[in-house]
């Protein structure tokens, strides 16, 4: 951005109004525009918060208030101790992480393939690509769900990951081809004339180099994976195994009774990560998104 | 889109070694087709694989609670069903559509102005976007089980906030009832999906080169006129990425729905997606779900086109 576009009053720079003068009109409505925004995207995080640390006591009364009202860790100790839920979080990151890990394995081989080889059929197989990325899963679930209890593969950690990198392959893919097609070709001809083979090359010299694309696609696939509910709640059938998400769905409702309390300390300990994801790779996530759709 | 195109301009013979022509250049294909092979077979297998199979079974009976007709062909029996009366398909149609539309429409509006007000450069930028990006990122089930506590009559917020406020509705109970049910489904939806159009918009915003503003400027455009004349035109590509990812995505909701107001109260938010899980997961009638997952996936297919078409009709 060159400082030329900043002049907010849209006058030619060298005659704009100096800085420390009032704010105009239209630059405090967009300050409390992008407040309003921040509001709504937190607040009902706050409210989940307040409610989880509440005493079931508490909660009994009724009580609204904005402040918290009462402090107690009772509602995430009854979720971690008497139901287990470690077990679903754990379930949860394990599925995540295979599937990232394959998806990056998979993904940069495709990726580097498509970018950097002479092989024949590559519009077809980018159409492909494209055309999975856009695949209509959701209407899918259910005949997934059909082949995989034929071939006795329900119930298991490995039909989820496989499942999904029908999200996380296509849009690492696309992502990864155009990020290596962007790395200079000469890097990796040096490589080659220095004497490793094809191969060596991409490890050893694409993939270091090619790291912030990588991790923009790890990042994203993880995100995916680690919010699914669908999926796993077609394909998982022993609460043991169950992913966080699908665990959340159960908890805190016996039969009398539902504990928003021990939903909300649930939904505030699968939130965490992904909201440590955001702030550390928001721009990231932005170009990951980006590239391969707006060029 | 361009640059996998660009990639086929590499001149290959820049990366090989000298050595005989054709060999390396035979080399490299097979390295090529080892290395693409992995997740095109993968790909293949979860997606055309069940496709095939379920066009299979949407003419058969696969009925495992019913022995007596379990794999019998079955013509268009399924398909008459699920057109039928009683399948409860026309009202799911139209509670899909409705929800499509509102749903698409509120996010893009909304998701625009957003994106609209991030991508200047101000103080704090970076920390507001991680902000208004998180209730994207996190798992449906966070913004269903959000929401729905938000509008839960007892432990909520909105009750609550309208009470404050003096405002009529304090009492509503918002999800137990066919028309406030809907309202409900629809911030949920709002909240985790406005941030996703921003996000692509965002990407559209920042490819368009800021030197045409100051042209328009120096001419005496006003900032509505800049907005409508060049940020919309430019934008349409980002524009029509969004449309499409969300109005695939609104047509098969399932999760927000199932989790929020389990299709009710009754069949009040009962989506074709929902009445999709119930063929395949309560009623154990595959072939009958099998067609309605077709029905689906070709409807998404002709929504695609649509959209395509306009688009490229307008540019």
């Amino acid at each position: 951005m060159s400082t030329l576009t900043v002049t907010h009053d849209g006058r030619p720079a060298q005659f704009a109004v100096p800085r420390r003068r009032a704010p105009k009109p239209s630059a405090i409505a967009r300050t409390v525009l992008i407040l309003l925004f921040v509001l709504a995207s937190l607040f009902p995080f706050y409210w989940i918060v307040i409610t989880s640390v509440k005493t079931n006591s508490d909660l009994a009364r009724g009580t609204h208030s904005l402040l918290p009202t009462s402090f107690s860790w009772s509602a995430y100790k009854a979720d971690f101790a008497q139901y287990d839920y470690w077990r679903n979080v754990l379930n949860s990151a394990i599925v995540a992480l295979s599937t990232t890990v394959i998806t990056i394995v998979v993904g940069s081989a495709a990726g580097y393939a498509l970018a950097r080889t002479k092989m024949r059929g590559r519009p077809v197989l980018l159409g492909f690509i494209l055309v999975a990325g856009f695949f209509p899963v959701m209407a899918m679930v259910g005949p997934l769900f059909l082949t995989f209890t034929n071939i006795h593969v329900i119930d298991n950690f490995l039909t989820l990951i496989v499942s999904y990198l029908v999200y996380t392959l296509p849009i690492a893919i696309w992502f990864l081809a155009n990020f290596f097609s962007q790395i200079p070709i000469e890097i990796e001809e040096a490589a080659v004339c220095d004497g490793l083979t094809r191969l060596r090359a991409l490890f050893r010299v694409i993939v270091p180099v090619a790291m912030p694309g990588v991790l923009t696609a790890a990042i994203l696939s993880f995100i995916l994976a680690w919010n699914d509910f669908t999926f796993a709640l077609s394909f998982m059938q022993t609460p043991s195994k169950y992913t966080a998400p699908l665990a959340i769905n159960n908890l805190g409702h016996s039969q009398y009774q539902v504990f928003p309390n021990m939903i909300d300390a649930a939904v505030v300990v699968v939130t965490i990560p992904i909201a440590l994801l955001v702030l550390a790779a928001q721009r990231r996530i932005v170009s990951g998104f980006t590239s391969g759709s707006t060029k | 889109m361009a640059t996998i195109h660009e990639v086929r301009g590499v001149p290959d013979r820049e990366i090989r070694p000298p050595g005989p022509q054709r060999t390396l250049l035979a080399q490299d294909r097979r390295l090529g087709y080892w290395l693409v092979t992995p997740a095109i077979v993968l790909l293949l297998a979860i997606t055309a694989y069940p496709l095939v199979y379920n066009i299979w079974n949407s003419f058969r009976y696969v009925t495992p609670d019913n022995p007596v007709v379990n794999g019998k062909a079955a013509g268009l029996a399924n398909y008459r069903r699920m057109f039928g009366q009683y399948s409860g398909f026309q009202t799911a149609l139209l509670h899909t559509v409705i929800f499509t539309v509102v749903s698409v429409a509120i996010e893009v509006a909304v998701g625009l102005v957003l994106a609209l007000a991030l991508n200047k450069p101000f103080r704090g930028r970076g920390l507001v976007r991680a902000a208004v990006f998180i209730p994207w990122a996190v798992p449906t089930v966070v913004s269903a089980e959000v929401w729905k506590e938000m509008f839960d009559p007892q432990q909520g917020f909105v009750d609550y906030a309208l009470k404050l406020l003096h405002l009529p509705g304090s009492t509503t109970s918002w999800l137990a009832n066919t028309d406030t049910s809907w309202v409900a489904l629809f911030v949920a939806d709002a909240w985790k999906n406005t941030p996703f159009v921003a996000i692509i918009l965002i990407g559209g915003l920042q490819v368009i080169p800021g030197e045409i503003y100051e042209a328009a400027r120096i001419d005496g455009a006003s900032a509505w006129r800049q907005f409508r004349r060049l940020t919309l035109p430019l934008l349409k590509p980002a524009l029509m990425v969004a449309l499409i990812f969300r109005t695939l995505s609104a047509f098969l909701v399932f999760d927000v729905v199932y989790i929020m107001s389990n299709g009710g109260p009754g069949t009040s938010t009962t989506t074709l997606a929902y009445l999709d899980f119930n063929d395949f997961h309560v009623n154990n009638d595959y072939g009958l779900g099998g067609a309605l997952s077709l029905v689906l996936i070709v409807m998404c297919l002709l929504v695609a086109a649509a959209y395509t078409r306009i688009f490229r009709e307008r540019s």
